[in-house]
């Protein structure tokens, strides 16, 4: 034909992954382009975008490193006897995951191959609507056409760089993950849970997004015995319901995590010790203080990677304040024959599932034959701090924008999972939301869990949600005995009785 | 509980018959004493072991020798099910339901006789009944299985270490007693007359026991045991099983510190009167018939939980029963307990999820060609690191190609199994086909995704 490939690639993520492979499926020639740019301190990694090697992989196998901490505590009430003290070994850790992270760079070279995808490690921009220069490390040149092209370069943290200090000294989740030593010195003890002198670490969160990023690195650096800060200008998990959002920090505070709340840093400094010294402004007390820190990481935000693309001169349009490109429902956007799907897109969550779908989607619509268009309505999500948070559909305060409090019942419950019972663990935060509709049959527009395992209480809740489960339906489903699931299906005190939620009895 | 919300005098009458060797406890039932409650704790105990060596690739640093001590645990337990049975009296007390510790048996129409264990007896008269006993563990009926041998009922409270253990059968509580004492370091035995998990779907079934024998566990199968000798006295002390061949005249002998059975379970509905006021049981299984608004053949006594006859052995099943039965009674309410796709758990070591038909039943009742199997192998994430098993967890759904794939049957093998299967018995219950589950957005990462 008149163009090398029939489907084009940019970003070898979740989405364009996705994308390319159910192509190639249908018999397509596919191309992929992936590159990272080093960051600022100079990491990189290999194929697989965001979610694998700085995302959801290996945050979770991090989370899940402390969760395991909480279950060395936990089994001593259970009856195991492990010698003190114990210690957390950040070295081990970080190799383990970081292997992992390497073979699935590995697994998704081999899939492009077995697919028979051709993949180019290469740095794209347009030239024209159909043509792509890509440019490899060492600044070689390659031409590539392509009848579509799909972009999916998704996005980067970003760094406040009006703050003085902040782009030299400070890291972000980009560099969290790969660091080979430490972010804090080893500490000296982890039983007892003891204050540790050395390492402090903060982790920097402002007004807008990014929020779980910076709750959840907090939350597993805790809890692998790590003495950590976050500072907060505003509101916790922003865009989420705010009453979950501030159990999940309340159960942080009380797990070991420092909060320094409605503050926000002016400058990082370097000392001799080559510790680094931050200055912030409390705008409850109109104070500025100071305190020295091992590292700190910011999350507050990440910006799409358009700038490099060369978008302006094929005419893509991109939303003026986010930067983000516009794409409408069919992932097209304003220029034929180029969509975008993931991370870069505009008013779409930032989701790995979200993106392999839509990608997927997009595959079987362009050369499938296929017209199935992308939902994104009650996409469930979770937040894994130490105590999860699950959740699908709308918050409490949405429904009410929505509907009118007088329209919605919300049926809430505090309980107590069984394994924290022996454990002695506190479980005052373990708390479940359902908002539903009081008409059209009581229908569930939200749900919200917090607890051990959320994501996958939640994910079959989500389902049901989707088939549009009503109150009585949920009611009539019989619970697992004994699981903290099974509480969703007892929901019966409403908020607007005023009643004790919590659950009692067997 | 519930009656007593609509204002009706209503009394419990809760007593618990010593177990062959002794062995009683207090209000609440099997579930919370020697059922789902202490059962899931010691699973958890023995998760706790394996998340110890997982730890370890996770960077934790400890000791290489760690041991458990089963009275530590044993005691926090019963600590935990003791404030469990303390709960249940202040709550009957609050909500003025009369209690009393005694055996109830009906001794005429309309009217129960009540003794308590110093043998005093009183009468009471009721408007209505409410059979709720439940059922006992079932013994062998071989020489020395009552003397020597325990069940579930002993199980949770042994004041010792039960060392060496056989488990006599394939049932549900077998494979999870066994699971939980492997788990926490023990050598563990399981004699099989024939099939795992009668009345599962078998093919994950055979997963489920593939994966204990792969984890340490020793299966003996098609042999039944026919005698049990006492060694040596001890807390444990020394057993000798004498075990035949189901298929030939073999004899093999073993020697254990305990013998567990686990073989089934009895109603308790033979001694409680019920010829006196014509309550009819199956002869054959004991249990009681009942309409589809849980009452017998005499109008004012109902029944509910393990003892109904063609039902499932749940307490969730239970309590829901037991409360809509109550609000049809007293509260107008005209909703029937559904007993279809009810969800369930079994907490082996890989834990099992299911809700709805296994797949030899959808095949039977469909028809081969009318079901399409969807499946999937799922490695967790948190089993990367420390190189767990990469092809053990499964997930399957059944659907009914006639009825736009309508999702009739849910099975999942692997961690936190009931967390993920409980929402998706709420989707089934809502008539989920697969169109409606192949387009919900997956949570990543987490194994319910898959």
């Amino acid at each position: 034909g008149k163009y090398e490939y029939d489907l084009l690639v940019i970003g070898g993520g979740s989405g364009g992954l996705a994308c390319a492979k159910e192509a190639a499926q249908f018999g397509r020639k596919v191309a992929v382009l992936d590159y990272v740019e080093p960051s600022q301190r100079g990491t990189k990694w290999g194929l697989g975008g965001t979610c694998v090697n700085v995302g959801c992989i290996p945050k979770k196998l991090m989370h899940q490193a402390a969760l395991l901490g909480s279950a060395l505590k936990d089994a001593q009430h259970y009856g195991w006897n492990i010698a003190q003290p114990v210690h957390h070994n950040w070295s081990v850790m970080a190799q383990a995951v970081q292997n992992y992270v390497k073979s699935l760079n590995w697994g998704h070279r081999v899939q492009l191959q077995d697919k028979k995808v051709k993949y180019f490690n290469m740095k794209g921009s347009f030239s024209d609507p159909h043509t792509i220069r890509g440019l490899t490390k060492a600044g070689k040149e390659t031409i590539v056409t392509a009848e579509n092209i799909v972009i999916a370069t998704g996005g980067r943290p970003k760094y406040p760089t009006h703050i003085a200090g902040a782009l030299e000294y400070g890291v972000t989740s980009d560099d969290l993950f790969w660091l080979k030593e430490s972010p804090g010195k080893t500490p000296l003890l982890y039983y007892p849970f003891i204050l540790h002198l050395h390492e402090i670490i903060v982790c920097i969160s402002l007004t807008d997004a990014s929020p779980d990023v910076s709750l959840e690195c907090a939350g597993f650096l805790t809890g692998i015995g790590l003495d950590t800060t976050v500072m907060m200008r505003s509101i916790p998990l922003r865009g989420f319901d705010q009453q979950m959002a501030s159990l999940v920090t309340d159960y942080m505070e009380s797990y070991g995590t420092k909060f320094l709340k409605r503050c926000f840093p002016t400058k990082v400094e370097k000392l001799e010790s080559n510790r680094l010294q931050v200055t912030w402004k409390n705008t409850d007390l109109g104070t500025e203080e100071t305190e020295s820190f091992d590292t700190v990481m910011w999350a507050v935000g990440r910006a799409p990677e358009t700038k490099t693309l060369n978008l302006e001169t094929v005419g893509v349009k991109t939303n003026s304040e986010t930067g983000k490109i516009i794409v409408d429902a069919s992932e097209a956007t304003s220029v034929p024959h180029i969509y975008a799907v993931g991370d870069i897109t505009e008013g779409r969550p930032e989701l790995t599932p979200t993106a392999i779908a839509a990608g997927k989607l997009l595959a079987r619509r362009l050369f499938g034959q296929s017209s199935e268009l992308m939902d994104y309505d009650n996409v469930p999500t979770t937040v894994f701090t130490p105590l999860e948070y699950g959740c699908v559909g709308l918050s409490e305060d949405a429904a009410v924008q929505c509907y009118g409090s007088d329209n919605i019942e919300v049926y809430h419950a505090y309980y107590k999972p069984l394994e924290f019972t022996v454990a002695e663990r506190d479980a005052t935060q373990c708390y479940i939301k359902m908002v539903c509709l009081r008409e059209r049959e009581q229908r569930i527009v939200g749900l919200h869990f917090i607890g051990p395992n959320a994501g996958e209480v939640i994910q079959g809740f989500a389902l049901g949600i989707k088939c549009g489960a009503t109150y009585p339906q949920l009611m009539k489903t019989i619970g697992i005995h004994p699981t903290c699931a099974e509480e969703i299906t007892k929901l019966h005190i409403t908020k607007r009785s005023g009643l004790d939620a919590t659950v009692t009895g067997c | 509980q519930e009656a007593a919300k609509y204002g009706k005098k209503v009394m419990v009458l809760d007593f618990v018959t010593p177990t062959p060797l002794g062995n009683s406890w207090g209000l609440g039932g099997t579930c919370v004493n020697v059922g789902c409650i202490p059962k899931k704790l010691m699973h958890q105990a023995a998760l706790l072991g394996q998340a110890l060596q997982d730890s370890r690739k996770f960077g934790w640093e400890f000791t290489e020798e760690v041991k458990h001590n089963w009275m530590t645990m044993t005691e926090s337990v019963q600590n935990y099910i003791g404030s469990l049975n303390w709960g249940y009296r202040v709550a009957l007390r609050e909500k003025k339901v009369t209690y009393e510790n005694a055996y109830g048996e009906f001794v005429g129409p309309h009217t129960v006789k009540a003794t308590n264990k110093r043998g005093v007896e009183k009468l009471y008269t009721a408007e209505r009944f409410l059979i709720a006993t439940g059922e006992r563990p079932r013994y062998l009926g071989i020489p020395g299985d009552k003397e020597y041998c325990i069940s579930s009922d002993d199980l949770f409270s042994l004041p010792y270490c039960p060392g060496k253990t056989l488990v006599v059968g394939a049932s549900y509580v077998a494979l999870e007693c066994a699971g939980f004492l492997a788990g926490l370091g023990l050598d563990v035995t399981v004699t099989v007359r024939s099939i795992l998990l009668r009345g599962f779907d078998q093919d994950m079934a055979s997963k489920i026991g593939e994966y204990m024998e792969e984890h340490g566990i020793n299966f003996i199968r098609e042999f039944v045991p026919i005698k049990v000798e006492q060694i040596e006295e001890g807390t444990p002390g020394r057993l000798k099983v004498t075990a035949k061949s189901t298929k030939g005249n073999q004899i093999i002998e073993g020697e254990y510190n305990t013998v567990l059975l686990a073989i089934g379970r009895d109603a308790c509905t033979r001694n409680i009167g019920l010829d006196k006021v014509g309550v009819m049981i199956n002869e054959k299984t004991g249990k009681i018939p009942v309409n589809d608004e849980e009452q017998t053949n005499v109008p004012y006594i109902y029944a509910v939980g393990d003892i109904l006859q063609d039902k499932l052995e749940l307490t969730p099943v239970a309590i829901q029963a037991g409360r809509l039965l109550v609000r049809r009674l007293y509260a107008g309410a005209a909703i029937k307990c559904d007993y279809v796709n009810v969800p369930t758990t079994v907490f082996t070591p890989l834990e099992y999820g299911a809700c709805g038909y296994s797949e030899e039943a959808a095949v039977e009742k469909f028809g081969e060609e009318n079901i399409e199997v969807y499946h999937s192998y799922f490695w967790p994430l948190e089993w990367t690191v420390p190189s767990r098993d990469n092809n053990k967890c499964y997930a399957k759904i059944i659907c009914n190609i006639q009825d736009n794939e309508r999702v009739i049957g849910f099975h999942v093998l692997g961690p936190n199994a009931g967390e993920v299967t409980q929402g998706f018995a709420a989707a089934i219950k809502c008539g989920m086909t697969k169109e409606q589950l192949s387009s919900t957005i997956g949570i990543h990462p987490v194994c319910a995704e898959v």
